[in-house]
């Protein structure tokens, strides 16, 4: 047989059958869910008087809208809570399985599904969620769909697709002490831009991938929706395995050994032939800090913010300017003398375990600047929060002045009370800095968990590989 | 789904790139649990002055007057012109909801975002992608005094602005054919449902684990 990409893999085992024109009807395993793509999806299954494919596949949790404290009072917002308690009413009705708000097992979503065991090497993984894309980590093929899409493989177990094209980011050499995961995807979306990877699902490799951890992949895969791929890939390895073992979910005995036969051949042949071809070298990536409204306007922490007068594209060079007005923020400025108002720590990108250490390591035995007025630790799941409170770094955060919050998706999307004013500048460990992302009017700057825990004792952003007292 | 086949609009220029889904439709809207409504929140932090709140009238909203669908020539557009990566962001269905809602029947630009572009399909919505020369020029021509009027022909694959020639443009076959139909796509795929059943079969002996849950 002809050498194949992982891809070409994970495609071919979930291929149920192909039009002439490549349309195909591709099987998914693992459906996840949560509370504000899927209302309209299970009312369309009950006005059409069906029910789910196979509800074993599906796994629901709320946490875009669920409040990240004072739980025990319920939601206070109306419609928030019409819309959690929906989610509950359809999983009942449908025989779901549900992570409810006050379960410990329940967060964020992406958070959630790995932690469980839920995801497995070969899946094919869907969501009502772009960032579906994280899953990938664990050499899945997992993407965001829309919400008819979302009803449509309740109702089916399938998904209408055609074939992406196949690119390849190998991230040579190693990493700088200080530099992570979320710097790497940073760095790529900066190279390849927020279209670069339209219509193509992107496999990670290279030295620099091997070595991350699965949280660090996760990272990686999680913003490849940012570079505009329908899906991220890395190639199972030990870590893989290691991760995977043992979680609630998983297979256990016999039926584990022969599960891990079968995914330790889930990576790229040797000679695969890729579409695009994309190699960039780990040594050369600083933390990066975005200073725009979109993803791809990103620099080193070293850098400063850039001119638009130097930009020949005049569609780019317009588009700068409004996000330079928009973001108040002088072309030319160094990124370390950008003074911060609030700092978000938590997300689908960067709120699990490793990212919460990360970050307490940075803050243990410090305090946040006077001139934050908010901190806010959200973890990404109740099971990432207790393992966090073991630890011992909910002490660590609180007592440097960060508030240690439920988990959820909180001021990543700002659906919930956690949100920017207008005209508060804030750094943020999440994927987005969209206008309003974070609040109207809300300014946002995408770093890494040190980057942003540096930035709350400081002030400002400071390039952690420099960090000792901090200024 | 409603059929479409052929479809007459003035045009509305969005001249911006990476519009994406927060912007289309803000994240506080998103709490509906309706698929309908959405229309009057379209572009809401650019459209409207004031913070938005779901179920408020927005009739009395102060308005944006530089927002280019406050302008009275393009109030009534129901073809959206746009630039480089339209749709990017969040998954959000709401976001095609929103602009059909207002009235829009075809989005033009010169590349989408993934999603976004599948999600139109599902709504009755036709993105078309032309070459960033023709969409320079469509741009000139939609930005002059009187609206540019398009006639956009889904079965030949061609829109023709006013006064100007006509301009060809790709639709993968299958799509088309479900737009031209207004087809659902889960009953077309419940056609399947005994091949989609042996496949399953399969896959539980090879891959038991899968099924677990
Ligand atoms: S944490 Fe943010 S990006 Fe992730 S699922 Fe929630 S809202 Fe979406």
């Amino acid at each position: 047989m002809n050498a194949r990409t992982l891809y070409d893999k994970l495609w071919d085992d979930h291929v149920v059958r192909t039009e002439q024109d490549g349309t195909t009807l591709l099987y998914i395993d693992r459906h996840l869910v949560h509370e504000v793509t899927s209302p309209q999806a299970f009312e369309g299954l009950r006005l059409a008087g069906r029910k789910p494919w196979r509800s074993g596949a599906v796994i629901a949790t709320p946490d875009h809208n669920v409040p990240t404290k004072n739980r025990s009072g319920g939601i206070s917002d109306p419609v928030a809570r019409i819309q959690v308690e929906t989610l509950d009413s359809n999983c009942r009705e449908f025989g779901i399985t549900e992570f409810g708000m006050n379960d410990v097992r329940q967060g964020v979503v992406h958070v959630v599904g790995p932690e469980q065991g839920l995801i497995l090497p070969g899946m094919t993984v869907v969501c009502g969620d772009s960032h579906t894309s994280t899953h990938g980590a664990m050499g899945t093929l997992a993407f965001g769909i829309g919400t008819s899409e979302v009803e449509h493989v309740l109702a089916t177990q399938c998904l209408i697709q055609k074939k992406s094209k196949s690119m390849r980011v190998r991230i040579d050499g190693t990493l700088a002490h200080g530099v992570t995961a979320k710097d790497i995807v940073l760095a790529i979306i900066g190279e390849i831009g927020t279209a670069g990877g339209t219509g193509y699902v992107i496999e990670f490799a290279g030295e620099a991938i091997q070595s991350l951890s699965m949280e660090g992949r996760m990272t990686v895969c999680n913003m490849t929706i940012e570079a505009g791929a329908r899906a991220g890939i890395v190639a199972v390895d030990d870590k893989t395995i290691d991760y995977i073992k043992g979680r609630s979910h998983a297979p256990a005995g016999e039926q584990w050994d022969a599960a891990e036969a079968i995914w330790r051949n889930l990576h790229s042949d040797e000679g695969a032939v890729f579409d695009r071809e994309v190699v960039l070298d780990a040594s050369r990536i600083a933390p990066q800090v975005t200073w725009g409204t979109s993803p791809e306007m990103v620099v080193p922490v070293s850098g400063r913010v850039p001119d638009p007068g130097r930009e020949q594209d005049a569609t780019k060079a317009e588009g700068m300017r409004r996000a330079l007005d928009y973001m108040g923020l002088e072309a030319g400025t160094p990124i370390t003398d950008i003074p911060l108002d609030l700092v978000f720590i938590g997300s689908c990108t960067n709120g699990r375990i490793e990212d919460l250490r990360a970050a307490a390591e940075i803050v243990r035995g410090r305090k946040v600047a006077a001139t934050i007025s908010q901190a806010l630790v959200v973890p990404g799941s109740g099971l990432v929060k207790a393992q966090a409170e073991v630890e011992g770094l909910d002490k660590i955060f609180t007592t440097a002045g960060f508030e240690w919050r439920e988990p959820g998706c909180s001021m990543c999307l700002a659906m919930n009370a956690d949100q920017l004013k207008p005209g508060e500048r804030c750094a943020s460990t999440s994927n987005r800095n969209f206008e309003g992302r974070q609040g109207k009017d809300g300014r946002t700057h995408l770093v890494s968990p040190p980057m942003a825990a540096a930035a709350a004792i400081a002030g400002h952003f400071v390039d952690i590989r420099e960090m000792r007292g901090i200024e | 789904m409603e059929k479409f086949v052929k479809f007459t609009g003035t045009v509305a220029p969005l001249d911006r790139s990476n519009v994406d889904t927060d912007a289309i439709i803000p994240k506080q809207f998103l709490k509906s649990i309706r698929r309908s409504g959405f229309g009057p929140n379209l572009f809401d932090e650019w459209r409207y002055l004031d913070q938005g709140e779901p179920d408020q009238d927005c009739s009395n909203r102060p308005i944006n007057p530089d927002f280019v669908l406050n302008d009275p020539r393009y109030r009534h557009a129901g073809i959206l012109l746009a630039r480089d990566n339209f749709g990017c962001g969040s998954s959000r269905e709401h976001a095609p909801w929103a602009l059909a809602d207002y009235g829009f029947k075809v989005i033009i630009a010169p590349s989408f975002a993934d999603i976004f572009f599948n999600n139109c399909f599902k709504n009755g919505i036709l993105p078309i992608v032309l070459k960033a020369n023709i969409i320079d020029e469509l741009f000139s021509l939609a930005s002059a005094d009187e609206p540019l009027e398009i006639l956009v022909d889904l079965q030949n694959q061609r829109l023709t602005p006013a006064g100007s020639g006509a301009i060809e443009f790709e639709i993968e076959e299958f799509r088309k054919h479900c737009l031209l139909e207004g087809l659902d796509d889960i009953g077309l795929t419940l056609q399947h449902s005994e091949q989609i059943r042996q496949f399953e079969t399969k896959r539980r002996t090879k891959a038991p684990w899968v099924f677990l849950t």
